[in-house]
């Protein structure tokens, strides 16, 4: 345990239990939620916080309590007029409606309708696609010279996935990456947004240009790219404006900034466990182990929040109607009582899918068979080319309770093949 | 012990004895059958466990619940024979049952 992790845990056990604030972003910044998380789970595992700069919220932090709550979408809304899903409730002017943020029967229509996207007979198909960008992009990565991974290696790749999944214009995918950011920014003085209306006029031009590609779409047979499916699909071709761009951003932000950080945290966890990279290095076939661990001890959404709609007794506390409730998945991944030495990076996990990161229940992510399959094809095009990726210097960390994710990861690949 | 088998998409078979009282997705995981996930560990929370039953079986199961049916909504390719695995327990009366499995889980 380095001093400053030290520190932090110390810090973490001396305040008055019911100060804790795991929401504040300080702490995401920083990396040191761990120990908050730690104490709530072993003292208050269903924990109330009477103030935060979201508001006064419960905390679910234990694996099964996660599960109790993620699968009673009952009690549990996710209707975005009740605040949504993430802790931050959605502004008044930026209610977007999309699926995730709805509740049945709604939600049910609209998901099957882009659940058969990412179904894994169109994945197969998606698969050499993806492998051949990827290596194009690895090929161009410079050799012993220090460059940034999350820019040229996770962006870029997720960007580019993106792109497919739209068949949007390839040569304009970093637009995809521009709206990500902005519709995940909460606006303010020195974000990449500053107001409210500075975000909704730039999401409205997002929506414009794809209201282009839908026109374009609805006039051609339908085909197996998610304009497509919208624009043809029974549930969805109808959708208003808002709608649209609603499930666009969802569609975005849920394809984007995920499997970013799962990408950029493989390189940072191989690195701080090297014996397990040296695994990793013997054997390919421990790519799939792989994969899943890094999203479970990633965990790239550190939380989904919910509404209850009505009283609620969870492990000894009442939730009450209309009361936040978030559920803390990067505290339930590393929960002991039902993942063995939860807080160890092992690539040889018996049951590895074993994990809170994609959610449970109806809302359980729809792109997870997607995000596992593109992490397994840009490590096995990274293990054929580079004996070694090394870090060079420390992550910078996104100072957000809800995307955990890494700004920039200073890395070097001494040599190729 | 109550024998099941499990027939992979591509028509591979695979037998596996299953223990009074555990679910078939437990079975299926335990024995080493390809196509069945689990990823819930049993909650009916995930449909990473779908399979198709057999003509003739599907009147000696329980009928699926509630959650069991929601996530069934969401999954790839579901008929009338689709059930989670996880919600069929092993018991005498289901000996040399036999369970589709899809292309792959999702």
């Amino acid at each position: 345990m380095t001093t400053a992790t030290a520190s932090a845990r110390a810090a973490a056990f001396a305040m008055p239990i019911e100060d804790i604030d795991v929401s504040n972003p300080a702490l995401w910044g920083t990396n040191s939620h761990w120990p908050y998380f730690e104490r709530l789970r072993a003292e208050d595992p269903v924990h109330y916080c009477k103030d935060s700069l979201f508001g006064a919220y419960w905390s679910i932090t234990r694996y099964n309590d996660i599960m109790e709550v993620d699968t009673n979408h009952k009690v549990f809304s996710s209707e975005a007029h009740l605040g949504g899903i993430a802790i931050v409730d959605q502004g008044e002017a930026l209610r977007l409606p999309q699926f995730i943020a709805m509740d049945p029967p709604k939600h049910d229509e609209q998901r099957k309708v882009v659940s058969p996207v990412v179904s894994p007979a169109n994945l197969a198909l998606w698969e050499p696609l993806i492998r051949e960008r990827a290596g194009k992009v690895l090929d161009g990565l410079p050799i012993g010279e220090v460059f940034d991974w999350v820019d040229r290696v996770s962006i870029e790749l997720t960007t580019q996935m993106l792109a497919t999944l739209f068949d949007f214009p390839f040569e304009h995918r970093r637009k995809l990456t521009y709206w990500s950011d902005i519709a995940t920014t909460i606006p303010g003085p020195g974000e990449v947004v500053e107001t409210e209306e500075e975000k909704l006029t730039i999401l409205m031009g997002c929506l414009q240009e794809f209201t282009v590609i839908w026109n374009e779409r609805i006039n051609q047979p339908p085909k197996a790219d998610l304009i497509s499916m919208l624009a043809h699909g029974e549930a969805t071709r109808n959708m208003s404006p808002e709608e649209y761009l609603g499930n666009l951003i969802l569609l975005i932000v849920g394809g984007n900034d995920t499997t970013r950080n799962s990408m950029t945290g493989s390189v940072l966890a191989l690195n701080q466990n090297p014996e397990q990279y040296d695994k990793l290095r013997a054997n390919h076939d421990l790519i799939n182990g792989m994969v899943s661990e890094t999203i479970r001890w990633q965990t790239p959404l550190a939380h989904m929040r919910r509404t209850a709609t009505e009283d609620y007794a969870i492990a000894g506390k009442v939730i009450r109607k209309g009361d936040k409730v978030v559920m803390w998945y990067v505290s339930g991944n590393r929960d002991e009582s039902v993942i063995a030495n939860a807080d160890t990076y092992n690539i040889e996990r018996a049951r590895p899918r074993q994990h809170l990161s994609f959610g449970f229940g109806i809302h359980r992510c729809v792109g997870n068979r997607l995000a596992e399959m593109q992490l397994r094809v840009v490590w096995e095009e990274i293990l054929k080319r580079f004996p070694k990726i090394e870090l060079a210097g420390d992550p910078t960390y996104v100072s957000s309770p809800f995307v955990k994710g890494y700004a920039a990861l200073p890395v070097i690949i001494p040599a190729r093949y | 012990m109550t024998r099941i088998i499990y027939i992979e998409h591509d028509g591979t078979e695979h037998e596996v004895d299953a223990a009074p009282g555990i679910n078939l997705m437990e079975a299926a995981l335990s024995g080493g059958v390809p196509g069945i996930d689990g990823d819930c560990g049993g909650n009916a929370a995930c449909a990473t466990c779908h399979v198709h039953v057999a003509d003739g079986w599907a009147a000696k199961l329980e009928p699926a619940n509630d959650a069991e049916h929601a996530m069934l909504e969401f999954a790839e390719g579901v008929t009338e024979s689709s059930r989670l695995a996880c919600q069929i327990i092993a018991s005498d009366a289901l000996e040399g049952m036999m369970l589709q499995l899809p292309l792959a889980q999702h």
